[in-house]
């Protein structure tokens, strides 16, 4: 097995969220996004190595991590074995020359004041000309860039590239403005190119000829690419290894076979559940994980997927929120008036980590409360109802308190990494 | 009993400073009460221009011919005001970005006394509000969102909110446009789900207009496929998805990449600008069965086969 090109250790990237005036002097900890919250993973040399997940889960955060774009909070990361040190700018522009990225929107990614041609040409004229060899000339005359730019857009398939020179991107298709892109992110010959979503914008009937183009450039210039989508049936094609990502770590990884022959994570076999099949005779009813993916600012407790966990355990992380979540729920389908007036608005009920609390006020008995909430938790059954460890009046409130998460840590199973306790 | 809609040789021209824009050429399309109609096609290919003529949503500079018949009445024949009172309570639509429907400024609860207001003046706030939580629960949306503005929603919920505030009035018709493709593949299964179950409760019938053929296959009862503002092939999503007929839905079918593709096709160039009016078939240059005929003569649409399905090739 080759050495690693890249490794990735317990990658952290938090985001500060600008707090109203109102909000600073109430005071409260200080709100973070956790956009990626712990991330390991290596690239070996010349694979396709995948990010999957929805948006929000962080994929992109890493791509921008590693060009530089945006500034880890913590963790390592190591190019050939040797590490970068993240808080020196050298050391990481030294990474982003071996490490380009490929965009979602090649519209957005070009100048529409520039030829195309140009901005090929401005790259060799800020870093100068990187030969076959590696060797780096120096741009000494426009002659020798112009050549430069023409061979770069003939590489990758824009012929003739003298008519492509001169053309602006909107003059383009999507497809055509992609492989610009590709050109001007080759010109400075990277060893890993980081390709986020980089078909998404494009039309069903050429999103294939975009995918081969990638899988051609890789074998023709031996690059590693980390390939980002949130696509799984694309993921598959072009991946050796994929890691799924939910809300800020990696849930699932390793071969792109292994996982999707036998998914073991409940999300990611939800997410395999809700591509449609485009074939209209294997209509089957999905069983689809509930709500949408929380807020990244308090991600859930324990696993991060349990709210919404079709598989969901006791031991996975139920806290006060879940309570008020899973009331909202209960309430919808029923007869609101006769419900709500023995526990309250929703509203009453205040969280705080692994319990939740509802004053009660003068007119109200709270043993009462607590009784109606063990009856409709005992009806209910459900993981959540067994996190519950005691429903008690205290004064007057009313409080429901949970169980501790048990310890989440990756685990091998069947030849992949899993993070989830039903293994 | 007559069709829902019945739209019959409808063109929509844009007139711009480079020329005209044929967006839809010639179209026919029929939908039955109760039933869902794919529209599919690729960016560009005048689907969603089509579902904003059917609404006369179309803009200033577009003109419109043909005849849009809905539930018997010609909507292009009607005055303006009639129109405007059969959309959204006969007729309603969903579009991609909820969050861009949604006034920022107006509470979730203002959206629907507004949307109620406007055709029914009298309503009394309290009512409005009562109907409001009745739709909202049929949505599967806790009530208490009324209260809140649309950006302290997250995009599932508002598109939830959007096809609650279509269901006041329980439409007959509900044009959706590409109406999960902001929306992540879970949450987009959900939505579909939902719609699924809402038609059925509702007795509506849905336009799907997607580029997305696998949202089609699972929720269409047929399928029309757009190349170039024309239609090119139109029948049941079954026998159609099992041996499509048109060279373009052949490519298109091809070109999805899903869990079991194993060899990667697209369909060679690229879909054509809709400046000035080709001569013959507007899928002629990409087409690899193509005929001398078919570069000098439009095929018109015919009935192919005995699945009641029309294609638009010289093939057949």
């Amino acid at each position: 097995m080759s050495e690693p090109i890249l490794e990735v250790q317990d990658l952290r990237v938090h985001f500060s969220v600008f707090k109203g005036f109102l909000q600073r002097l109430l005071g409260g900890g200080e709100a973070k996004v956790h956009a990626v919250d712990g991330v390991t993973f290596s690239l070996r040399e010349g694979e396709v190595f995948g990010l999957v997940g929805e948006s929000g889960c962080g994929k992109t955060t890493i791509a921008r991590t590693l060009v530089g774009l945006v500034r880890p909070t913590s963790g390592r990361i190591r190019y050939r074995g040797k590490d970068v040190n993240i808080a020196d700018k050298k050391s990481r522009f030294q990474l982003q020359q071996r490490i380009q990225m490929v965009y979602q929107d090649p519209h957005a990614a070009l100048s529409p004041a520039m030829t195309v041609g140009e901005a090929i040409a401005d790259v060799f004229r800020t870093h100068g000309i990187i030969n076959e060899r590696g060797m780096r000339i120096p741009a000494t005359s426009e002659e020798v860039v112009r050549k430069a730019a023409l061979r770069a857009l003939a590489d990758v398939g824009l012929r003739p590239p003298e008519f492509f020179y001169a053309k602006y991107p909107d003059e383009l298709s999507g497809g055509q403005k992609q492989r610009v892109v590709a050109a001007r992110v080759l010109a400075l010959r990277p060893r890993i190119i980081i390709a986020d979503e980089p078909v998404a914008m494009l039309d069903m009937s050429v999103r294939a000829r975009m995918l081969e183009f990638l899988l051609e450039l890789k074998d023709r210039y031996h690059l590693t690419y980390i390939f980002i989508t949130h696509d799984l049936a694309t993921a598959k094609f072009m991946c050796t290894r994929i890691a799924i990502m939910y809300l800020g770590r990696i849930v699932e990884a390793g071969p792109a076979k292994t996982i999707y022959a036998d998914p073991k994570h409940p999300y990611t076999r939800a997410l395999l559940q809700a591509i449609p099949i485009p074939d209209p005779e294997r209509r089957t009813q999905k069983v689809l994980p509930r709500g949408e993916v929380p807020n990244a600012v308090w991600p859930p407790a324990g696993c991060r997927f349990h709210p919404r966990c079709p598989a969901a355990l006791a031991t996975c992380g139920w806290e006060g929120r879940d309570f008020v979540s899973f009331l909202e729920e209960r309430w919808l389908p029923s007869d609101m008036e006769a419900e709500e007036s023995e526990l309250g608005p929703v509203e009453a009920w205040e969280p705080a980590d692994f319990e939740v609390r509802r004053e009660s006020s003068s007119d109200e008995n709270p043993s009462r409360i607590a009784d109606r909430v063990r009856q409709i938790l005992s009806e209910s059954g459900g993981p959540m109802a067994q996190a519950v460890t005691a429903v008690a009046v205290e004064a007057d409130e009313v409080v429901v308190r949970f169980r501790r998460p048990d310890l989440l840590a990756p685990k091998e199973v069947d030849g992949r990494i899993v993070e989830c306790l039903l293994y | 009993m007559s069709a829902l809609l019945e739209v019959k040789h409808l063109s929509v021209t844009f007139e711009t400073p480079q020329g005209n824009v044929h967006a839809v050429q010639d179209v026919d399309l029929t939908i039955e009460r109760g039933s869902t109609v794919g529209l599919v096609g690729e960016s560009g290919c005048g689907k969603s221009t089509l579902g904003r003529a059917i609404l006369r949503l179309h803009p200033r500079n577009a003109s419109v011919q043909g005849s849009i018949r809905f539930a018997g009445r010609d909507l292009l024949a009607l005055p303006p005001r009639e129109v405007r009172d059969l959309r959204g309570r006969n007729l309603a639509m969903i579009f991609q970005d909820p969050m861009t429907r949604l006034d920022p400024l107006m509470r979730i609860r203002d959206h629907f006394i507004e949307t109620i207001r406007a055709h029914d003046p009298t309503v009394e706030k309290k009512e409005a509000l009562e109907r409001a939580r009745k739709v909202l629960a049929d949505v599967r949306v806790p009530s208490d969102r009324l209260g809140m503005y649309p950006h302290e929603l997250s995009g599932g919920m508002r598109q939830r909110i959007m096809i609650a505030l279509c269901l006041l009035f329980k439409p007959a018709l509900l044009i959706a446009d590409e109406p999960t493709t902001a929306l992540d593949v879970i949450l987009e299964a959900q939505i579909l789900e939902l719609l699924r179950s809402i038609m059925k409760e509702y007795n509506m019938a849905v336009l799907l207009i997607t580029h997305n053929l696998g949202l089609v296959a699972e929720f269409a009862d047929r399928v029309a496929v757009m190349y170039a503002g024309h239609l090119a092939e139109e029948g049941a999503t079954i026998p159609l998805f099992r041996e499509p007929r048109h060279p373009y839905t052949q490519g298109l079918l091809a070109s999805v990449i899903d869990l079991e593709t194993t060899q990667l096709y697209s369909v060679p160039g690229a879909p054509p600008t809709l400046l000035g009016r080709s001569e013959g078939c507007p899928f002629y240059p990409r087409c690899e069965k193509r005929m001398d005929v078919c570069k000098t003569v439009y095929p018109e649409m015919r009935p192919v086969g005995d699945d009641r399905r029309a294609v638009a090739c010289h093939l057949y």
